[in-house]
């Protein structure tokens, strides 16, 4: 019998350190399963911090996050409206304040967190995302203005069925990302440039790529990467 | 450190017309075209205005024509990487299209506009952090103190404010003595690069002749400087996203191995793009060569008053203006 949670039949309970579970011959012999793990059903970081979120802990965060976007009961300026917005080549109908940037709509109304805020000034590029082909800086632009384009996120880079795109496999193999925080928008940049120029030297690459910051230095790797990926598409 | 953007009102005007009616019904209206800078004022709280004109998606402002005198027009609205990558730009006025190449990164450049390029604001430290300086409209310059730190800013033509012009286009289009064509209250008005830019004495809290209301809808390359000889460089911290230390835009027409007509201009040296005149006049009619450079090192720097941190200026803009006449060797 597999058996999942707190309490395990098969495990011997002792006060102290880390339970162990007690092997027993018989129940491979009997074709049952290997020792069952304890193992909590579709658990992560996020998903953990959201349901922290939703039960009202840190609510002020979102609050905070959303005041600038919120309109004051007296405010008329700040009414949202209804936009469609294709993100990855899903057509949503959102409701957009007119001071709110693509990477705000993006991470928190369409829950697309792959891309990241890093600088909210421009000045980083963890924030690429493509519109219409060309990559720009979603923190420094209105959704408002890109109600119009097609956005390929992060999220819209690998195949449907989860095989990575060639990029995402390159950086993979030459170790890449190293935090990892700056490399969703380096693969965006590093996609658009292929996209747009299969073959390009390493100038072209380097030229493309220069708008990506990496604070752990990985340049190179990521150079690299794009070379390697070209050699691929 | 940049906050979550105050209220506003947001136009999308998809005409110029429409665009101009806004413009009326709100004095204080904010227009926005690439945002690349609009944003980072409104994230930053200095700037607040309660109306924001879009007027990216009005095509009246945008593309690059070719005029009959073998000029160009470009649209305020055309982006930086359409400006660079334009064969158009490149075959008539390549100093343009390097200055596009070099500002800031790639992904600033595919939404930052030419029109935004040139009438952006300065960036002195000191202003744009929200110091009540002379250009806020306060009495004082915090950069031009004993303990400011001022390597950044000007050499020439201070009156009161230090700050420098952080246009890369700006200077190349100087050079090319383009003609900025802006609506105001309903007529056009085509005002030369040399009027354009404008330094304290004339107005401390603006950087060109645009007035609030104003729209710059164009700019027009006359065809004098078109297939010329030229020459931009550009000497900043870092490669990307940096503004300019000092940089240099240069045509310059040959005949006979020798200089026949010549415009030099230097950025981030003043508060407007700085015509180097000297030089301009001392290389006319001489032939490049080591003799003429040694001379040009004279004279391209000359009546500059740096101050404390910014020495390094005068060598660097002696050096570039050799730099460009030797490209012409």
């Amino acid at each position: 019998m597999q058996t999942y949670g707190p309490y395990d039949p098969s495990v011997d309970y002792v006060p102290g350190p880390a339970p162990r579970p007690k092997y027993t011959g018989r129940a491979n012999e009997a074709g049952g399963a290997e020792t069952p793990s304890w193992r909590p059903l579709h658990m992560s970081r996020r998903n953990f911090l959201r349901g922290v979120a939703c039960s009202g802990v840190v609510i002020g965060g979102s609050s905070y996050l959303f005041s600038g976007t919120t309109p004051a009961r007296a405010d008329t300026r700040a009414v949202e409206r209804l936009v469609r917005l294709t993100v990855n080549g899903r057509t949503h109908s959102i409701e957009v304040a007119p001071n709110e940037t693509l990477a705000t709509t993006l991470r928190y109304r369409l829950g697309l967190t792959g891309t990241k805020i890093g600088c909210n000034q421009a000045e980083c590029g963890a924030c690429t995302v493509i519109a219409d082909g060309i990559t720009i800086y979603s923190c420094s632009t209105l959704t408002h203005r890109v109600r119009d384009s097609e956005i390929t996120t992060i999220e819209g880079i690998a195949g449907e069925d989860g095989t990575l795109h060639p990029v995402q496999q390159a950086f993979i193999e030459e170790l890449a990302p190293q935090c990892g925080f700056c490399t969703p928008g380096q693969v965006v940049s590093a996609v658009a440039l292929l996209n747009r120029n299969p073959k390009p030297t390493i100038e072209e690459a380097r030229l493309a790529m220069s708008g990506n910051l990496c604070r752990c230095g990985a340049y190179d790797h990521y150079l690299r990467g794009v070379m390697k990926a070209s050699e691929r598409v | 450190m940049t906050d979550v953007m105050h209220n506003f009102e947001l136009f999308q005007p998809a005409t110029l017309e429409d665009a101009r009616a806004i413009l009326g019904d709100h004095q204080d209206a904010w227009i926005l075209a690439g945002g690349m800078d609009s944003l980072d004022w409104f994230k930053h709280r200095v700037k607040m205005p309660a109306v924001v004109v879009d007027i990216a998606g009005i095509p009246d402002l945008h593309g690059i024509r070719e005029e009959d005198d073998g000029g160009l027009w470009i649209g305020a609205t055309t982006t930086l990487t359409e400006v660079n990558e334009s064969e158009l730009v490149k075959s008539r006025f390549p100093a343009l299209a390097q200055a596009a190449l070099h500002v800031a990164s790639p992904q600033i450049r595919n939404k930052g506009t030419i029109g935004g390029n040139v009438s952006q604001d300065t960036r002195c430290p000191y202003y744009r952090d929200g110091f009540p300086c002379y250009r806020a409209g306060g009495n004082t310059c915090y950069a031009n103190t004993p303990t400011a730190m001022n390597r950044e800013h000007a050499l020439f033509g201070v009156s009161r404010c230090v700050a420098v012009t952080p246009s890369d286009t700006a200077i190349a289009l100087t050079a090319l003595e383009a003609v900025f064509t802006v609506e105001r209250a309903g007529s056009r008005q085509d005002i030369l690069a040399s009027d354009f830019f404008i330094g304290p004495a004339i107005d401390i809290t603006r950087m060109t002749a645009l007035e609030p209301g104003d729209i710059l809808v164009g700019i027009r390359i006359p065809g004098k400087w078109a297939g010329s000889r030229q020459y931009f460089e550009k000497v900043a911290d870092r490669q990307t996203w940096d503004f300019a230390l000092v940089n240099i835009a240069m045509a310059a027409k040959m005949e006979n191995g020798a200089i026949s007509d010549i415009s030099m201009v230097c950025g981030a040296v003043e508060c407007t793009p700085r015509r180097l005149t000297d030089v301009e006049s001392l290389v006319r009619g001489e032939k490049p060569g080591q003799e003429l450079e040694t001379l040009v090192k004279r004279v391209a720097s000359r009546g500059a008053e740096p101050l404390n941190f910014n020495h390094f200026k005068i060598p660097l803009m002696e050096n570039l203006a050799v730099r460009a006449i030797r490209s012409l060797a």
